[in-house]
């Protein structure tokens, strides 16, 4: 089976040392996706797979036949902008952009899970609703790192769209 | 990365049909392994994929839980019956690594991750008796603050990096096992080893052995229980200490309690004295000091990580008292 990559069939690797960033990357040359660190740290290679945000730095390619893989290339419809990327610019989300995508995508998925009522290492109450507040959002976002300090305006960005949805 | 073989097993028979080999790694959401073999401290062969096998977690016959090894560590933590009756379980699982590392991770894999002693890490520069039995540790001499404080070994003074399994340590978690000998439980305590000469074995597994399940006896107390990691950032960083505990307090008095600590040594470590000590006392501060205090006795200091010692005891303390102590 392919793997579908914002809606297109995309052939596995023969090679099954692929990571499924690199495929992005090299094989496909959606250079949206950012290799950071390569090795976990950082969260710049974020993509969602099946909606659920995963880090494709560490993900084999071949590992993910059959899946749904949205990448920062398949949010926006043509030029309009996907509310968070609006947002992001807004709110001066960020300075040098190398992190946004991972950023915007693991938003996106930590919206999911929020809404499935999935806690966090901050929730008071494990099985209460979630309540996406500045300080569950900073957990929630911690796995993507960015260097030049935007974290501030990455929070705001998000408060105003994912957690604006969620409460009202 | 060095060239590998890539299967995915349709079911445990095929899995261990295609594992058995010594130079074969099964293969979960590859978090920990896939980072080794770029790495080259793991260089298998051929990997088999065990994603496709049990994720399911369904009730067992005595009130507990089995969880099948192939259960993502998001969907262990929000699964319901886990946060209502094990929570210290989802704690520990919600404590570690980042929300994208946890939507890829299995349990079993979980389990089977390897130390992040960044001597282990180093193959360029650093020598590391886990990664070439037998060629000296770096580590010791070096910087230790994320190191073993409990149950080193002149080889080897690694830490067990896992959160989830310092959770499992307390619960009395058992393990599912399939191998050569067909299959086999051993109880969680049972699993890890500590370094001793031959740190280059984390686990009592052999060559082709399988993780297909983890189960969870009932425990109602266990609902009166937490998780608490001490580390240097407030998210995404290994504990310098953890604790997982639960607490059974009644009329003033411990009826029962668990303890485990993480980060103190290289396997979960079950904090079986404290626990005995407090077995049938009185909870109150002065006894969880007591028997922090007892847990701790044989702790060794490294250069750099004589904190850990009283910051496991002050964890203690504070995890006990949040869990119920009497004035």
């Amino acid at each position: 089976m392919p793997i579908l990559v914002n809606g297109s069939a995309v052939a596995l690797p023969v090679d099954p040392r692929v990571s499924l960033l690199d495929l992005l990357r090299e094989g496909l040359h959606l250079s949206g996706t950012k290799k950071g660190c390569n090795q976990g740290a950082c969260g710049a290679c974020t993509v969602l797979v099946d909606g659920e945000r995963i880090l494709s730095c560490l993900a084999l390619a071949v590992q993910y036949d059959g899946r749904r893989v949205t990448t920062i290339e398949g949010l926006s419809d043509g030029n309009a902008l996907h509310p968070l990327q609006q947002a992001f610019i807004d709110h001066d989300g960020f300075q040098c952009g190398y992190c946004t995508p991972g950023q915007i995508c693991s938003a996106i998925g930590m919206a999911a899970e929020a809404k499935r009522g999935v806690p966090s290492n901050v929730s008071a109450d494990l099985t209460a609703d979630v309540q996406l507040t500045r300080e569950e959002l900073q957990e929630r976002m911690s796995g993507n790192l960015c260097r030049c300090g935007a974290h501030n305006g990455i929070i705001n960005a998000i408060r105003e769209t994912v957690a604006a949805e969620m409460a009202a | 990365m060095t060239p590998f073989a890539y299967a995915r097993a349709g079911d445990t028979a095929e899995a261990l049909r295609l594992g058995h080999a010594e130079t074969a790694a099964y293969l979960g959401g590859g978090t920990n392994l896939v980072d080794l073999m770029r790495e080259t401290v793991a260089k298998p062969d051929t990997l088999v994929d065990v994603t496709g096998l049990s994720d399911t977690i369904t009730e067992t016959a005595d009130g507990g839980l089995l969880i099948g090894a192939a259960v993502r560590n998001t969907a262990l933590a929000e699964h319901a019956g886990v946060r209502a009756r094990y929570p210290m379980l989802s704690r520990a699982i919600l404590a570690g690594a980042s929300a994208q590392i946890r939507n890829m991770a299995t349990v079993g894999g979980n389990l089977l991750q390897r130390t992040r002693c960044t001597y282990f890490y180093d193959t360029d520069g650093s020598r590391c008796n886990k990664r070439v039995p037998g060629e000296g540790c770096d580590a010791v001499g070096g910087f230790t603050r994320i190191h073993a404080i409990l149950g080193a070994s002149e080889a080897c003074v690694a830490t067990h990096p896992s959160d989830l399994c310092v959770a499992l340590a307390a619960l009395d978690a058992v393990v599912h096992v399939e191998g050569r000998g067909g299959a086999r439980t051993l109880p969680f305590g049972e699993l890890h080893r500590l370094p001793g000469d031959r740190p280059d074995l984390d686990t009592v597994l052999a060559a082709g052995d399988l993780i297909t399940a983890i189960e969870l006896p009932a425990m109602p107390f266990a609902a009166t229980s937490t998780y608490r990691k001490v580390r240097d950032r407030a998210s995404y960083a290994f504990a310098l200490i953890s604790v997982a505990a639960a607490l059974d307090v009644v009329d003033g008095q411990v009826r029962d309690v668990r303890i485990a600590l993480g980060g103190v040594a290289h396997k979960p470590w079950r904090a079986t004295k404290a626990e005995a000590l407090l077995r049938g006392g009185p909870a109150t501060e002065a006894a969880f000091r007591a028997a922090a205090i007892a847990e701790l006795a044989d702790a060794r200091p490294l250069r750099d990580n004589g904190f850990k010692i009283e910051l496991a005891k002050r964890t203690i303390v504070a995890v006990l008292g949040d869990l119920g102590v009497s004035a």
